[in-house]
Protein backbone atom coordinates (compact mmCIF):
# COMPACT_ATOMS: atom_id res chain seq x y z
CA UNK A 1 0.00 0.00 0.00
CA UNK A 2 1.50 3.72 0.38
CA UNK A 3 3.63 2.53 2.97
CA UNK A 4 7.25 1.82 2.36
CA UNK A 5 7.86 -1.47 3.16
CA UNK A 6 9.94 -2.41 0.08
CA UNK A 7 9.62 -5.75 -1.60
CA UNK A 8 7.85 -8.04 0.22
CA UNK A 9 8.46 -10.94 -1.62
CA UNK A 10 12.40 -10.01 -1.01
CA UNK A 11 11.58 -10.04 2.52
CA UNK A 12 9.64 -13.67 3.02
CA UNK A 13 12.46 -14.68 0.52
CA UNK A 14 15.11 -13.45 3.38
CA UNK A 15 12.81 -14.99 6.20
CA UNK A 16 13.03 -18.21 4.58
CA UNK A 17 16.56 -18.54 4.08
CA UNK A 18 16.67 -17.59 8.36
CA UNK A 19 13.99 -20.47 8.40
CA UNK A 20 11.56 -18.15 10.28
CA UNK A 21 9.03 -19.05 8.68
CA UNK A 22 6.50 -17.95 11.98
CA UNK A 23 7.33 -14.17 11.33
CA UNK A 24 5.86 -14.36 7.57
CA UNK A 25 2.50 -14.30 9.45
CA UNK A 26 2.91 -11.34 11.02
CA UNK A 27 3.07 -9.79 6.96
CA UNK A 28 -0.14 -10.59 5.96
CA UNK A 29 -3.30 -8.87 7.35
CA UNK A 30 -5.51 -11.21 6.45
CA UNK A 31 -3.57 -13.99 8.63
CA UNK A 32 -3.96 -11.94 12.12
CA UNK A 33 -7.80 -11.35 11.24
CA UNK A 34 -8.84 -15.11 11.15
CA UNK A 35 -5.93 -16.51 13.09
CA UNK A 36 -3.10 -17.92 10.53
CA UNK A 37 0.46 -18.96 11.84
CA UNK A 38 2.93 -21.16 10.45
CA UNK A 39 5.10 -23.72 12.37
CA UNK A 40 8.03 -25.50 10.83
CA UNK A 41 8.91 -28.72 11.84
CA UNK A 42 11.59 -31.33 10.36
CA UNK A 43 8.19 -33.24 8.46
CA UNK A 44 7.63 -29.59 6.89
CA UNK A 45 5.35 -26.46 7.46
CA UNK A 46 2.41 -26.84 9.58
CA UNK A 47 -0.04 -23.65 8.80
CA UNK A 48 -2.27 -23.38 11.75
CA UNK A 49 -6.18 -21.91 12.20
CA UNK A 50 -6.42 -20.82 15.71
CA UNK A 51 -9.77 -21.26 17.15
CA UNK A 52 -11.54 -17.48 16.89
CA UNK A 53 -15.29 -17.37 17.88
CA UNK A 54 -15.38 -14.76 15.08
CA UNK A 55 -14.68 -17.56 12.92
CA UNK A 56 -17.86 -19.70 13.74
CA UNK A 57 -19.64 -20.11 10.38
CA UNK A 58 -22.69 -22.70 12.13
CA UNK A 59 -24.14 -21.36 15.70
CA UNK A 60 -25.69 -25.30 15.94
CA UNK A 61 -22.50 -27.44 15.79
CA UNK A 62 -20.76 -24.94 16.41
CA UNK A 63 -18.35 -25.13 13.56
CA UNK A 64 -15.75 -22.95 11.50
CA UNK A 65 -17.10 -21.20 8.55
CA UNK A 66 -16.74 -23.06 5.21
CA UNK A 67 -14.69 -20.03 3.50
CA UNK A 68 -12.22 -19.45 6.38
CA UNK A 69 -11.66 -23.64 6.48
CA UNK A 70 -10.92 -22.94 2.79
CA UNK A 71 -8.85 -20.11 3.30
CA UNK A 72 -6.81 -22.32 5.44
CA UNK A 73 -6.33 -25.15 2.98
CA UNK A 74 -5.22 -21.53 -0.03
CA UNK A 75 -3.15 -20.32 2.16
CA UNK A 76 -1.18 -23.84 3.48
CA UNK A 77 -0.92 -24.13 -0.05
CA UNK A 78 1.24 -21.02 -0.75
CA UNK A 79 2.96 -21.21 1.95
CA UNK A 80 3.94 -24.87 1.10
CA UNK A 81 5.23 -23.74 -2.46
CA UNK A 82 6.94 -20.70 -0.70
CA UNK A 83 8.78 -22.87 1.44
CA UNK A 84 9.50 -26.26 -0.75
CA UNK A 85 9.69 -24.56 -4.33
CA UNK A 86 12.53 -21.91 -5.86
CA UNK A 87 10.26 -19.08 -6.84
CA UNK A 88 11.01 -16.11 -8.09
CA UNK A 89 7.61 -14.23 -7.44
CA UNK A 90 4.70 -15.25 -5.21
CA UNK A 91 2.49 -18.35 -6.23
CA UNK A 92 -0.86 -16.51 -8.07
CA UNK A 93 -4.37 -18.82 -7.86
CA UNK A 94 -5.51 -20.27 -10.76
CA UNK A 95 -7.85 -22.42 -9.18
CA UNK A 96 -9.04 -24.72 -5.63
CA UNK A 97 -11.09 -27.08 -5.25
CA UNK A 98 -12.03 -27.99 -1.98
CA UNK A 99 -13.68 -31.22 -0.03
CA UNK A 100 -15.47 -30.91 3.14
CA UNK A 101 -14.92 -34.05 5.07
CA UNK A 102 -16.09 -34.04 8.81
CA UNK A 103 -17.38 -30.93 10.78
CA UNK A 104 -14.53 -28.74 11.27
CA UNK A 105 -15.31 -27.82 14.73
CA UNK A 106 -15.11 -24.15 16.21
CA UNK A 107 -13.47 -25.13 19.78
CA UNK A 108 -10.38 -25.93 18.82
CA UNK A 109 -7.83 -25.63 16.32
CA UNK A 110 -7.33 -26.40 13.36
CA UNK A 111 -3.61 -27.50 11.41
CA UNK A 112 -2.74 -27.93 7.32
CA UNK A 113 -0.18 -29.35 5.69
CA UNK A 114 0.81 -29.09 1.72
CA UNK A 115 2.33 -31.69 -0.49
CA UNK A 116 3.40 -30.74 -4.30
CA UNK A 117 1.94 -33.01 -6.51
CA UNK A 118 3.47 -31.25 -9.15
CA UNK A 119 6.01 -28.36 -10.29
CA UNK A 120 6.08 -27.03 -13.63
CA UNK A 121 7.53 -24.18 -15.03
CA UNK A 122 4.50 -22.13 -15.15
CA UNK A 123 2.38 -24.42 -13.14
CA UNK A 124 2.37 -25.77 -9.86
CA UNK A 125 -0.50 -28.62 -8.47
CA UNK A 126 -1.00 -28.67 -4.54
CA UNK A 127 -2.79 -31.01 -2.53
CA UNK A 128 -3.30 -29.62 1.12
CA UNK A 129 -5.10 -31.54 3.85
CA UNK A 130 -6.74 -29.95 7.07
CA UNK A 131 -7.24 -31.96 10.51
CA UNK A 132 -8.14 -31.31 14.25
CA UNK A 133 -7.47 -33.43 16.68
CA UNK A 134 -5.87 -36.69 14.68
CA UNK A 135 -4.25 -35.85 11.13
CA UNK A 136 -5.71 -39.02 9.92
CA UNK A 137 -9.48 -37.87 10.20
CA UNK A 138 -8.59 -35.14 8.09
CA UNK A 139 -11.49 -32.30 7.91
CA UNK A 140 -11.41 -30.84 4.89
CA UNK A 141 -9.09 -31.51 1.53
CA UNK A 142 -8.09 -29.45 -1.17
CA UNK A 143 -6.34 -29.37 -4.75
CA UNK A 144 -4.93 -26.55 -6.29
CA UNK A 145 -3.00 -24.78 -9.21
CA UNK A 146 -0.32 -22.05 -8.97
CA UNK A 147 0.88 -19.91 -11.83
CA UNK A 148 4.50 -19.64 -11.19
CA UNK A 149 5.97 -17.98 -13.73
CA UNK B 1 -42.48 -33.41 -2.02
CA UNK B 2 -44.90 -30.74 -3.67
CA UNK B 3 -46.28 -29.75 -0.78
CA UNK B 4 -42.86 -28.95 1.36
CA UNK B 5 -42.86 -26.42 3.87
CA UNK B 6 -39.71 -24.15 2.63
CA UNK B 7 -37.81 -21.56 5.17
CA UNK B 8 -39.01 -17.85 4.95
CA UNK B 9 -36.86 -16.05 3.52
CA UNK B 10 -36.79 -13.23 6.13
CA UNK B 11 -35.71 -15.76 8.68
CA UNK B 12 -33.05 -16.87 6.71
CA UNK B 13 -31.57 -13.57 5.86
CA UNK B 14 -31.76 -12.51 9.13
CA UNK B 15 -29.75 -15.70 10.72
CA UNK B 16 -27.33 -15.25 8.00
CA UNK B 17 -26.59 -11.77 9.07
CA UNK B 18 -26.10 -12.81 12.77
CA UNK B 19 -23.53 -15.49 11.89
CA UNK B 20 -20.48 -14.56 13.41
CA UNK B 21 -17.71 -14.44 10.77
CA UNK B 22 -20.53 -12.80 8.30
CA UNK B 23 -20.51 -10.23 11.06
CA UNK B 24 -16.96 -10.07 10.94
CA UNK B 25 -16.08 -9.88 7.63
CA UNK B 26 -19.29 -7.07 7.26
CA UNK B 27 -20.96 -9.32 4.34
CA UNK B 28 -23.89 -7.30 3.62
CA UNK B 29 -26.86 -9.40 2.12
CA UNK B 30 -28.07 -7.36 -1.11
CA UNK B 31 -30.96 -9.77 -2.53
CA UNK B 32 -32.16 -12.92 -0.70
CA UNK B 33 -34.75 -14.69 -2.94
CA UNK B 34 -36.26 -18.31 -3.61
CA UNK B 35 -32.82 -19.78 -5.60
CA UNK B 36 -30.56 -17.00 -5.58
CA UNK B 37 -28.66 -14.65 -3.47
CA UNK B 38 -26.38 -12.00 -4.26
CA UNK B 39 -24.20 -11.07 -1.19
CA UNK B 40 -21.68 -8.19 -1.07
CA UNK B 41 -18.58 -7.50 1.23
CA UNK B 42 -16.90 -3.85 1.11
CA UNK B 43 -13.02 -3.31 0.96
CA UNK B 44 -11.02 -3.34 3.89
CA UNK B 45 -7.22 -3.39 5.12
CA UNK B 46 -7.68 -6.26 7.41
CA UNK B 47 -8.26 -8.31 4.69
CA UNK B 48 -5.40 -7.96 2.63
CA UNK B 49 -3.36 -10.92 1.32
CA UNK B 50 -0.27 -8.91 -0.58
CA UNK B 51 0.27 -5.69 1.17
CA UNK B 52 2.80 -4.03 -1.43
CA UNK B 53 0.01 -4.61 -4.32
CA UNK B 54 -3.43 -4.12 -1.31
CA UNK B 55 -4.60 -7.36 -3.11
CA UNK B 56 -7.08 -9.36 -0.83
CA UNK B 57 -6.52 -13.00 0.48
CA UNK B 58 -8.61 -15.35 -1.82
CA UNK B 59 -10.08 -16.61 1.94
CA UNK B 60 -12.28 -13.29 1.46
CA UNK B 61 -13.71 -14.27 -1.79
CA UNK B 62 -13.75 -18.26 -0.36
CA UNK B 63 -15.91 -17.11 2.56
CA UNK B 64 -18.11 -14.75 0.40
CA UNK B 65 -19.53 -17.35 -1.94
CA UNK B 66 -19.52 -20.56 0.24
CA UNK B 67 -22.01 -17.84 2.18
CA UNK B 68 -24.04 -17.05 -0.62
CA UNK B 69 -23.96 -20.33 -1.96
CA UNK B 70 -25.18 -22.03 1.26
CA UNK B 71 -28.08 -19.20 1.74
CA UNK B 72 -29.33 -20.13 -1.98
CA UNK B 73 -29.16 -23.91 -0.91
CA UNK B 74 -31.06 -23.16 2.49
CA UNK B 75 -33.63 -20.78 -0.23
CA UNK B 76 -35.01 -24.73 -1.37
CA UNK B 77 -34.56 -26.95 0.89
CA UNK B 78 -37.48 -28.24 2.98
CA UNK B 79 -37.90 -26.03 6.58
CA UNK B 80 -36.51 -27.92 9.14
CA UNK B 81 -33.52 -29.42 7.01
CA UNK B 82 -30.00 -28.70 7.92
CA UNK B 83 -27.29 -27.38 4.93
CA UNK B 84 -23.74 -28.26 4.97
CA UNK B 85 -21.30 -27.50 2.21
CA UNK B 86 -19.98 -30.65 0.62
CA UNK B 87 -17.33 -29.20 -1.96
CA UNK B 88 -16.73 -26.19 -3.49
CA UNK B 89 -14.27 -24.82 -6.43
CA UNK B 90 -13.17 -21.44 -7.26
CA UNK B 91 -11.92 -20.31 -10.59
CA UNK B 92 -10.03 -17.08 -10.51
CA UNK B 93 -10.92 -15.48 -14.38
CA UNK B 94 -8.67 -12.22 -13.38
CA UNK B 95 -7.44 -10.49 -10.81
CA UNK B 96 -9.77 -8.41 -7.80
CA UNK B 97 -8.76 -4.93 -8.10
CA UNK B 98 -7.53 -3.14 -4.55
CA UNK B 99 -9.98 -0.95 -2.88
CA UNK B 100 -13.33 -2.45 -4.45
CA UNK B 101 -16.19 -3.94 -2.85
CA UNK B 102 -17.03 -7.56 -3.83
CA UNK B 103 -20.66 -8.75 -4.81
CA UNK B 104 -21.32 -12.67 -4.73
CA UNK B 105 -24.08 -14.42 -6.71
CA UNK B 106 -25.23 -17.90 -6.54
CA UNK B 107 -28.48 -19.86 -7.59
CA UNK B 108 -29.43 -23.27 -6.76
CA UNK B 109 -29.68 -24.89 -10.51
CA UNK B 110 -30.66 -28.71 -8.78
CA UNK B 111 -31.58 -30.53 -6.33
CA UNK B 112 -31.69 -34.38 -5.27
CA UNK B 113 -33.12 -35.83 -2.17
CA UNK B 114 -29.76 -35.36 -0.44
CA UNK B 115 -27.96 -32.65 -2.60
CA UNK B 116 -28.47 -29.19 -3.66
CA UNK B 117 -26.05 -27.94 -6.66
CA UNK B 118 -25.23 -24.12 -6.74
CA UNK B 119 -23.34 -22.27 -9.32
CA UNK B 120 -21.71 -18.68 -8.88
CA UNK B 121 -19.23 -15.98 -9.39
CA UNK B 122 -17.62 -12.78 -7.94
CA UNK B 123 -17.48 -9.60 -9.83
CA UNK B 124 -16.90 -5.57 -8.69
CA UNK B 125 -19.23 -3.80 -10.89
CA UNK B 126 -21.11 -5.48 -13.28
CA UNK B 127 -22.05 -9.13 -13.18
CA UNK B 128 -20.59 -9.42 -17.22
CA UNK B 129 -17.15 -9.45 -15.60
CA UNK B 130 -16.60 -11.91 -13.36
CA UNK B 131 -13.26 -12.08 -11.09
CA UNK B 132 -14.44 -15.61 -10.13
CA UNK B 133 -16.41 -18.65 -10.88
CA UNK B 134 -18.02 -20.87 -8.44
CA UNK B 135 -19.33 -24.16 -8.26
CA UNK B 136 -20.36 -26.33 -5.37
CA UNK B 137 -22.64 -28.81 -3.85
CA UNK B 138 -24.30 -28.82 -0.33
CA UNK B 139 -25.32 -31.97 1.16
CA UNK B 140 -29.25 -31.71 2.92
CA UNK B 141 -30.06 -33.06 6.41
CA UNK B 142 -26.22 -34.03 7.71
CA UNK B 143 -24.71 -31.90 10.55
CA UNK B 144 -24.85 -28.78 8.76
CA UNK B 145 -26.57 -25.73 10.93
CA UNK B 146 -30.51 -25.63 10.76
CA UNK B 147 -31.35 -21.79 11.32
CA UNK B 148 -33.15 -21.32 14.57
CA UNK B 149 -36.56 -20.09 12.70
Amino acid sequence: MSENIGDLFQEVMAIKQAGEFELISALIPYAGLVGLELIKENAGLITILRNKPSNIGNTTIPAVHGGVVGALLEHAGIMHIICECDTTRFPKIINISIDYLRPCLGTMDTYARGYVIKQGKRVTNVRIEAWQSDPSRPVAAAHAHFLMG
Amino acid sequence: MNSKKLYALKSLKETFEQLPQIRKLGIQIVEYERGHCLFKIDYALEFIGNRETGLIHGGIITTLLDSVGGAAAFSIVQEGSSVATLDLRLDYLTQAESGEPIMGFAESYHQTRNVVFVRGYAYHHSAEKPIVNFVASFMIGSVGFSPNV
